[in-house]
């Protein structure tokens, strides 16, 4: 751990999420677009959150508030990991370790909403659980190591070698971004069955929380995605870029399209694609190998 | 002053059998009984920690064999084995299971016949301490003996709860302590006929344990768990006696090390019988049935005894396997049992249930590992032995006493657990979290073995593994979710967990939040040798450099965000509410108004999903293709040789 480490891990904390609050406000003008409407200001998440956190906090129990504090920290630490060029599958481990903990924090509540959301969630992490894990090993088929910092000086872009592992790993960001058709736990929609699920019982500073730690993890997901791309050169860096928007757009454009489906069918989608696409890439990396 | 080790392992074998019998003679519960099974108990695991203190500190385990004279004890081998026939005999003719007497009778008498007419090889080291039995040792002498320390307290509260159990506790506990001495014996030993004599003992022993309560469920599943041991017995058997017969080996040491062709049978055969005993598919059911015995029974079974012992050999045999069919069939099989016991571990609701599953699941893990041969296998092998042993024994013993207090150990009823029993729920949380979360020991165990299977280039089990983690996650995070919810209004129960109780279950806890930061040392120390030992070869940290680092600063921050939250009173000003229940609580978040103005009671179960993988459509699917790949490697590599 040298002194570059810290200063890349304290660029993400500064800067994912001013990043992040942009893509969602870009998220949310895109999808008003799409429907015609004029849509609010790319900045309004902040406004959102800034407005969040001067509302009185109120609280179903004392518990809950620990286990979204430690939400927040852990995701913020599965940036930094990232960014600062950690091991992919340890970024992974604290990824689900940060989510569980989020999950916790609905359970506790004894809500009928929040715990349909909490288990939907845990279900959501069940399907896309098997595809982080299998990014990280691609990218180490790819590129022979685990770590980020070694990733990002490739010869040639990782896309060229596990086209399919992208492929997996976009479809798991429709669960990851919480887009329809896969947004059972919270349904960031009108015609809210769940009354927005996992958040249900949080309030004021909380919920200010959460969505801020749904920000930085938006950036980490973007930072996998542009991954793909990167080399030792420069030039990479804008395809990477591109790519991202994309991405990001490219799931914009699902999430209005598709309704909401039923949790077992986004299991067998979920489990079937990453099959498909990413288990197939791996038998030919491995019998190339 | 130096104690001889070889004086201590004498005593360490022999002692549990005098304790069974002191213990035995004690009929009721009291607090002589206790104290005798407590000084003991810490007397087996002073020698135990003792001698693998000075075998893991030594450096050259070499001097730590023995040649003894083998005259005596291989005729008290001899009368054991002709015991334990009678004992199965005589329990399949009062129950009237007669097949069990075939299984035992073709697993003996060929044995018998062999060392009778001296065909068997007359072997030098019949006993040896090496670095893995040392830590084998610590294993079973601290988590083994914490067990029955719990059970005599157990014991107790269980048939004061099951008065229509006849209180046989003494041969119970007699039992566990044959049970141990039959494990210190078994990984001591290299002679292959002491092993098999060992191996032995404990199939009847935990045939034994299963059937305590004598229902008719308890004798059908102590049946099940017999035949199907004594099944991997005749497998040990054969294999024991082809290495005695035709290559004129006696001792496992010789057998991995010796490098001969065609010992692959043996090597298969001896594996089938680890399968059994490790309860992998499609020899899962003894396992999950053996739940009817009262808890300790479990435990024992679970983590530090029976299943370990089939990993144990697994992992010995492991450089032998390398590149073989049956290393790649034993992969094969273990992954496989991996992913589909997870599966079913979502639709079970009995804690225990889930547990056995887990179990299974984890053990899948652990024979996977050590099928591949690797150094990296075997290194996440043995790790994930010691953690799950120690996660394993705490959650039993924890849902022992929830069961005790509650009168229930179905996930469903621990709902507001931490309310209702704040101690045990903590201890619970913190055990579940050993299993799956990210700092703590089973994950790094997993790590490495997904590393190793990477580097293998074992395809199918890189997709077993990732898939079954996602299965994993699921069963465990809605059982910690379970436990964490909090009811209002809801009061304390009464904690009535015994002192001996508690004496084994706060060790252990303490024991997993250690193993967390000790992980790297215990790799040094305690792994490396081992592959040195059995391949000759030392590898890099698998886990090293800034990873641990990281790993230890997360470790930190789960337990600084609880105590941090204390002194910062985060929340501690926010108003408190009731759950959102869509404006129509009445009264508490218990309850609702419904539509017709009446009250109605409120309550969120757990998924378990059955009718997608519930235990009718899975189970025998997947006892089904794990036979059919059991078959196969039996059937192309034994029955190829010949």
């Amino acid at each position: 751990m040298d002194f570059t480490f810290l200063i890349k891990a304290l660029l993400y904390v500064i800067l994912a999420p001013i990043i992040g609050g942009l893509l969602s406000g870009t998220d949310r003008l895109f999808a008003a677009r799409m429907q015609g409407r004029q849509g609010p200001p790319i900045v309004q998440p902040f406004y959102d959150v800034y407005k969040l956190t001067h509302k009185q906090t109120t609280v179903v129990n004392s518990i809950q508030v620990l286990f979204v504090t430690g939400y927040l920290i852990m995701t913020i630490f599965t940036g930094c990991l990232f960014f600062a060029g950690g091991d992919m599958l340890l970024v992974f481990f604290a990824l689900s370790m940060s989510e569980v903990l989020m999950v916790m924090a609905a359970f506790s509540t004894n809500g009928p909403y929040s715990i349909m959301g909490a288990q939907r969630e845990l279900l959501q992490m069940m399907c896309y659980e098997p595809m982080t894990l299998l990014v990280a090993i691609g990218f180490y088929y790819a590129q022979g190591s685990f770590m980020v910092s070694d990733l990002i000086l490739a010869d040639k872009p990782a896309i060229l070698q596990i086209p399919g592992f992208f492929i997996g790993f976009v479809f798991i960001l429709i669960i990851k971004l919480r887009k329809s058709p896969f947004d059972l736990a919270t349904s960031h929609h009108m015609h809210q069955e769940m009354v927005k699920g996992l958040t249900t019982d949080l309030s004021g500073s909380n919920l200010a929380m959460v969505e801020f730690a749904e920000w930085y993890d938006t950036v980490l997901m973007m930072g996998i995605v542009g991954m793909f791309f990167l080399t030792a050169s420069p030039i990479s860096r804008i395809w990477a870029i591109i790519a991202c928007v994309l991405v990001f757009f490219l799931e914009t454009l699902i999430d209005n399209i598709f309704p909401r489906v039923k949790y077992i069918t986004m299991l067998k989608v979920t489990w079937a694609v990453i099959l498909v696409f990413a288990g197939t890439n791996l038998l030919i990396l491995n019998v190339l190998r | 002053m130096i104690i001889p080790i070889q004086n201590v392992l004498d005593f360490l074998i022999l002692v549990p059998f005098v304790m069974a019998i002191v213990v035995g003679l004690m009929k009721k519960a009291s607090p002589l009984r206790n104290a005798v099974i407590m000084t003991g108990g810490f007397v087996i695991m002073a020698a135990a920690v003792y001698v693998a203190v000075v075998v893991l500190s030594a450096g050259d385990t070499s001097e730590f064999m023995f040649f003894e004279d083998t005259a005596i004890p291989d005729k008290v081998v001899m009368a054991g084995e002709i015991f334990l026939m009678g004992l199965v005999c005589f329990y399949s003719i009062r129950y009237k299971k007669y097949y069990a007497i075939i299984f035992s009778l073709v697993g003996t008498v060929p044995v018998l016949w062999m060392d009778l007419t001296g065909r068997a090889v007359e072997g030098s080291t019949h006993m040896r301490i090496d670095t893995f039995a040392a830590v084998m040792y610590l294993i079973v002498g601290i988590v083994g003996i914490l067990i029955c320390i719990y059970a005599s307290g157990y014991m107790k509260d269980y048939h004061h709860h099951h008065t229509d159990v006849v209180d046989r506790s003494n041969s119970f506990l007699a039992l566990m302590f044959v049970f141990l001495g039959a494990m210190f014996g078994l990984i001591s030993s290299d002679s292959l006929s002491y092993i098999y004599f060992f191996w032995e003992i404990t199939s009847v022993c935990s045939f034994l344990m299963i059937g305590y309560t004598r229902t008719q469920e308890a004798i059908d599943n102590s049946f099940r768990a017999l035949w199907m041991n004594l099944l991997g017995g005749c497998g040990f058997a054969f294999g024991l006696m082809i290495c005695n017969m035709q290559y004129g080996i006696s001792n496992l040491s010789e057998l991995t090390d010796s490098g001969m062709e065609g010992l692959i049978v043996p090597v298969t055969l001896f594996a089938f019988a680890a399968l059994t005993k490790s309860a992998q598919f499609p020899f899962s059911r003894w396992l999950l049935g053996a739940m009817v015995a009262p808890t300790p029974s479990s435990a024992l079974l679970h983590s530090a005894t029976m299943v370990k012992i089939g990993v144990y050999m697994l992992i010995r045999l492991s450089p032998v396997m390398y590149g073989t069919l049956t290393g790649i069939m034993i992969t094969v099989i273990g992954g496989f049992t991996f992913f589909a016991a997870s599966l079913l571990a979502i639709t079970v609701s009995d804690g225990k249930k889930v547990l056995a599953y887990s179990t299974i699941s984890n053990l899948g893990l652990i024979t996977a590992c050590a099928g591949t041969g690797t150094t990296e296998g075997v290194w996440a092998a043995v790790m994930l032995v010691l953690f799950h042993a120690v996660s394993k024994s705490l959650l039993f013993q924890t849902v022992g006493d929830i069961e005790n207090c509650m009168g229930s150990r179905d996930i469903e009823d621990m709902h507001g657990l931490i309310i209702k029993l704040p101690r045990l729920a903590f201890i619970m949380i913190i055990g579940i979290c050993g299993m799956f979360m990210a700092p703590f020991g089973m994950l790094v165990s997993k790590w490495a073995a997904l590393k190793s299977f990477v580097d293998s280039g074992s395809v199918w089990l890189v997709l077993f593994l990732v898939f079954g983690s996602g299965s994993t996650l699921f069963y465990w995070a809605k059982w910690l979710g379970k436990i964490c919810t909090v009811i209002h209004q809801s009061f304390e129960l009464e904690d009535i967990t015994p002192r001996s109780e508690l004496i084994s279950i706060v060790p252990l806890t303490w024991l997993i939040i250690l193993m967390c930061f000790a992980f790297p040392w215990m790799s040094g120390h305690m792994v490396q040798p081992i592959l040195d030992e059995a391949f000759h070869t030392n590898i890099p940290d698998v886990i090293g450099g800034s990873d641990v680092i990281i790993m230890m600063i997360m470790v930190a921050m789960v337990f600084m965000i609880p105590i941090g939250s204390r002194f910062l009173s985060i929340g501690k000003n926010s108003k408190m509410t009731m759950s959102y229940v869509a404006g129509v609580n009445a009264g508490d978040d218990r309850h609702y108004i419904d539509s017709f103005g009446k009250e109605r009671a409120l309550y969120m179960s757990n998924w378990y999903m059955e009718d997608y993988f519930g235990e009718k459509k899975l189970l025998w699917p997947s006892i089904y293709i794990a036979a059919i790949l059991v078959a196969v490697m039996l059937i192309v590599v034994v029955g190829g040789a010949f």
